[in-house]
């Protein structure tokens, strides 16, 4: 009995939520709530932004009432915030803190709200970090720690076609790892995202452009005349041959060297690097740099420039096997 | 002090306005104002319309004046657009206003900074215009600003009377610096030049350091394309700069409207999942900030390009010997760089490699990859 009364909530009285990814910061914030519920079901949360913050409001909710329970303070965006939201935080900080109320400061980048970041962490708040999530390595990192934290097991090549497939956007890598946690059991394997996300364009886009970088021909026109005909639009294709050549540009050009240097190097995932690497076999810069200029080409031609979106198509793919066997 | 003082390098077209200013009979319900960005277009309809409301025609010091030229006369509304398109429920919306008498002023005012994104994506807004011009309203005046004729629909071109203002000259741009914003005069004249009298970038460049260290980044590129890897590095360099132009600033914004739009729907903003109607304001809200970011990452990125171009017309200036100033002259060593590079047929086709990107942009090929297309053809010959 006396210890559910007395036991202190183990978050401290000061958090500091720093980094810009935004997906990031709002399961660090709730992930707070949550350890503060624990012990606190009623939890108050009052949140601020600097939009419409009203100078001296802090201090308002900071202040002891008789009838108040436990508080969380949330300012959101202190690197927006305006002069008198920093000052009302420095003085805050500068008294002796208010106890049960527990204050959660969000900082994005930049410079602004400097001071208060620094009195924060000298006066030891606990520090949660959202940093941006760009690279294709750091996605594969985060889909990877995704997967750990569900207690799941996934092969790096699962990983790979989940980041090829649905990447570009953190929030719906976010929701893809967490359907294919809770619609699968046993390992994840490339099989299994293949499954759920084989159907996608990018996905048929880079079988597309793997075998028109190899210089089949047969291969990379049967693909793209199938998924034109179950009805895929142009458009990615071309974005995934763009993007695929660029990588081999790039790591051609990146030299020698272990694949996980080379990764850091060009902010790719080390499996991109060797994928590349088998790529370039049988290419020359030059011709990798006329690929690329028909590539454009083709791309103004599907978006509406040219006749013919399918012709255009099939004419880049055969521009880029032909280059592939002259050189 | 008169109205006309910062329209500079526009002495035909001011004294027209003057003239329907004066005379009854030499005014008309609706103008069109065209001339290249930068030229000034926006501050033109403002005088011009601070001389309509202004009881001595245009002193500069009077209330009406004041309020016309600021943008704060009840009267006068200027319609500046950051998406791509004016949307047909705004132009509805204009077309009611016009209606209305002015309240407090001679005339009602309505200017359309950017009458070219009236048709963008289809002619409905322009059609919803055409009606209010017309059937005009006694004290209704419109004024339409493009930066060319073609731009703008030929139903709503011969409803207006078509004035053109030019790309002023740089003494008189680096003079407008000097004098409203307190540049310094060598400062102003390497801004008009670099900015080629574009009187807004000009003025960017003359008070922001970051916007000159970028450009000189620019400048610098061509004589680094050496082969197809450096092609594709620089291509990343230059969607780089203009990127971090238009991105800091644009992402605070973005994420405060979303917090206030969370806040006005009573939304928690730390919910994993949002119910669906929230979720659908949100993605109405995160089109309207694509459509603005799309934009202002494009004419950010235009003007790089009209960067890039101005060292190859500068190296080309420099081989045929024509009396010409440069627009790099501060980067000149780079510019002779490259004419001893490039011949004149070289020149000519980078320049038309830059061109390509631009269209190409224009109708919405992947920036980068129509900037990676560009940069290969702008390797140095070996
Ligand atoms: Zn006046």
């Amino acid at each position: 009995m006396t210890e559910t009364v007395d036991v202190p909530s183990r978050v401290p009285p000061l958090v500091l939520i720093t980094g810009p990814e935004s997906l990031l910061a709002e399961r660090a914030l709730a992930s707070i709530l949550d350890e503060l519920r624990v012990t606190t079901p009623d939890l108050e949360v009052v949140r601020l932004h600097p939009a419409t913050y009203e100078p001296g409001a802090l201090a308002a909710h900071t202040a002891p009432s008789l009838f108040g329970g436990d508080k969380a303070i949330v300012v959101h965006d202190l690197d927006e915030a305006p002069e008198e939201l920093q000052q009302d935080l420095l003085s805050y900080l500068a008294a002796p803190l208010e106890p049960g109320v527990t204050l959660v400061v969000g900082h994005k980048s930049g410079q602004r709200g400097k001071k208060v970041l620094d009195t924060l962490k000298k006066s030891r708040a606990r520090i949660l970090e959202a940093p941006l999530v760009k690279s294709d390595r750091d996605k594969s990192d985060f889909a990877t720690h995704e997967f750990r934290a569900a207690r799941r097991r996934v092969t790096p090549e699962a990983v790979a076609a989940l980041v090829d497939a649905v990447g570009k956007d953190l929030r719906e890598l976010a929701a893809a790892c967490q359907q294919l946690v809770a619609d699968t059991t046993g390992v994840i394997d490339d099989k299994t995202v293949e499954r759920y996300h084989g159907g996608k364009v990018e996905a048929t886009g880079f079988r597309v452009a793997d075998a028109a970088l190899a210089g089949d021909t047969g291969e990379a026109l049967r693909l793209v005349r199938h998924a034109i005909a179950t009805g895929l639009d142009p458009v990615p294709i071309v974005a995934v041959l763009a993007q695929q050549l660029r990588q081999l540009v790039r790591v051609g050009g990146a030299g020698r060297g272990r694949s996980a240097d080379i990764a850091r190097e060009l902010g790719m995932a080390p499996w991109q690097v060797d994928r590349a690497r088998r790529a370039l076999g049988g290419w020359t810069s030059d011709a990798l740099g006329r690929c690329i200029q028909a590539v454009a080409a083709a791309d103004f031609e599907v978006k509406g420039g040219g006749r013919d979106p399918v012709y255009a198509v099939e004419r880049v793919l055969l521009t880029i096997t032909r280059e592939r066997h002259a050189g | 002090m008169s109205v006309w003082r910062d329209v500079i390098g526009q002495d035909a077209a001011i004294a027209t306005l003057r003239r329907a200013v004066e005379d009854p009979a030499a005014m008309t319900h609706a103008w069109l104002f065209t001339g290249p960005p930068g030229s000034g277009r926006s501050v033109a309809a403002r005088a011009f319309a601070a001389a309509l409301q202004c009881p001595q025609g245009g002193c500069g010091e009077c209330r009406e004046c004041r309020t016309a030229l600021d943008g704060s006369h009840a009267d006068v509304d200027v319609i500046a657009t950051e998406g791509l398109s004016i949307k047909v429920d705004l132009a509805r919306d204009l077309v009611q206003l016009a209606a209305l008498r002015p309240s407090v002023g001679r005339w009602r005012i309505i200017v359309i900074e950017d009458a070219d994104r009236l048709t963008a994506y289809s002619e409905a807004p322009a059609n919803a215009l055409l009606k209010a011009l017309e059937e005009p309203t006694p004290r209704t005046i419109w004024i339409l600003c493009a930066p060319s004729l073609e731009d703008v629909m030929i139903t709503i071109r011969s409803r207006s009377r078509h004035l053109r203002l030019r790309t002023p000259p740089l003494e008189a741009v680096a003079e407008l610096l000097h004098r409203r914003d307190g540049v310094d005069e060598g400062m102003a004249m390497y801004a008009a030049r670099a900015a080629q009298s574009h009187v807004g970038l000009a003025r960017r460049l003359a008070r922001d350091e970051g916007a000159r260290i970028r450009r000189r980044d620019i400048t610098r590129l061509p004589t680094l394309i050496r082969g197809v890897p450096e092609a594709v590095a620089a291509a990343a360099d230059l969607a780089k700069l203009a990127e971090e132009e238009t991105g800091a600033a644009s992402a605070e914004r973005d994420s405060a409207e979303r917090q206030r739009l969370l806040e006005v729907l009573g939304a928690d903003p730390a919910a994993r999942t949002q119910p669906s109607h929230i979720r659908s304001q949100l993605a109405a809200l995160e089109k309207d900030q694509k459509g603005r970011a799309t934009r202002q990452a494009r004419d950010v990125l235009d003007r790089s390009l009209l960067d890039l171009l101005s060292v190859y017309r500068d190296a080309l200036v420099l081989h045929t010997g024509a009396p010409i100033g440069l627009v790099n002259q501060d980067s000149a060593a780079l510019v002779q760089e490259l004419a001893r590079a490039m011949t004149p047929e070289q020149l000519l086709a980078a320049m038309d490699a830059i061109g390509t990107a631009r269209e190409r942009i224009g109708v919405n090929v992947t920036p980068l990859l129509a900037l990676e297309a560009m940069a290969i053809s702008l390797r140095l010959p070996r």
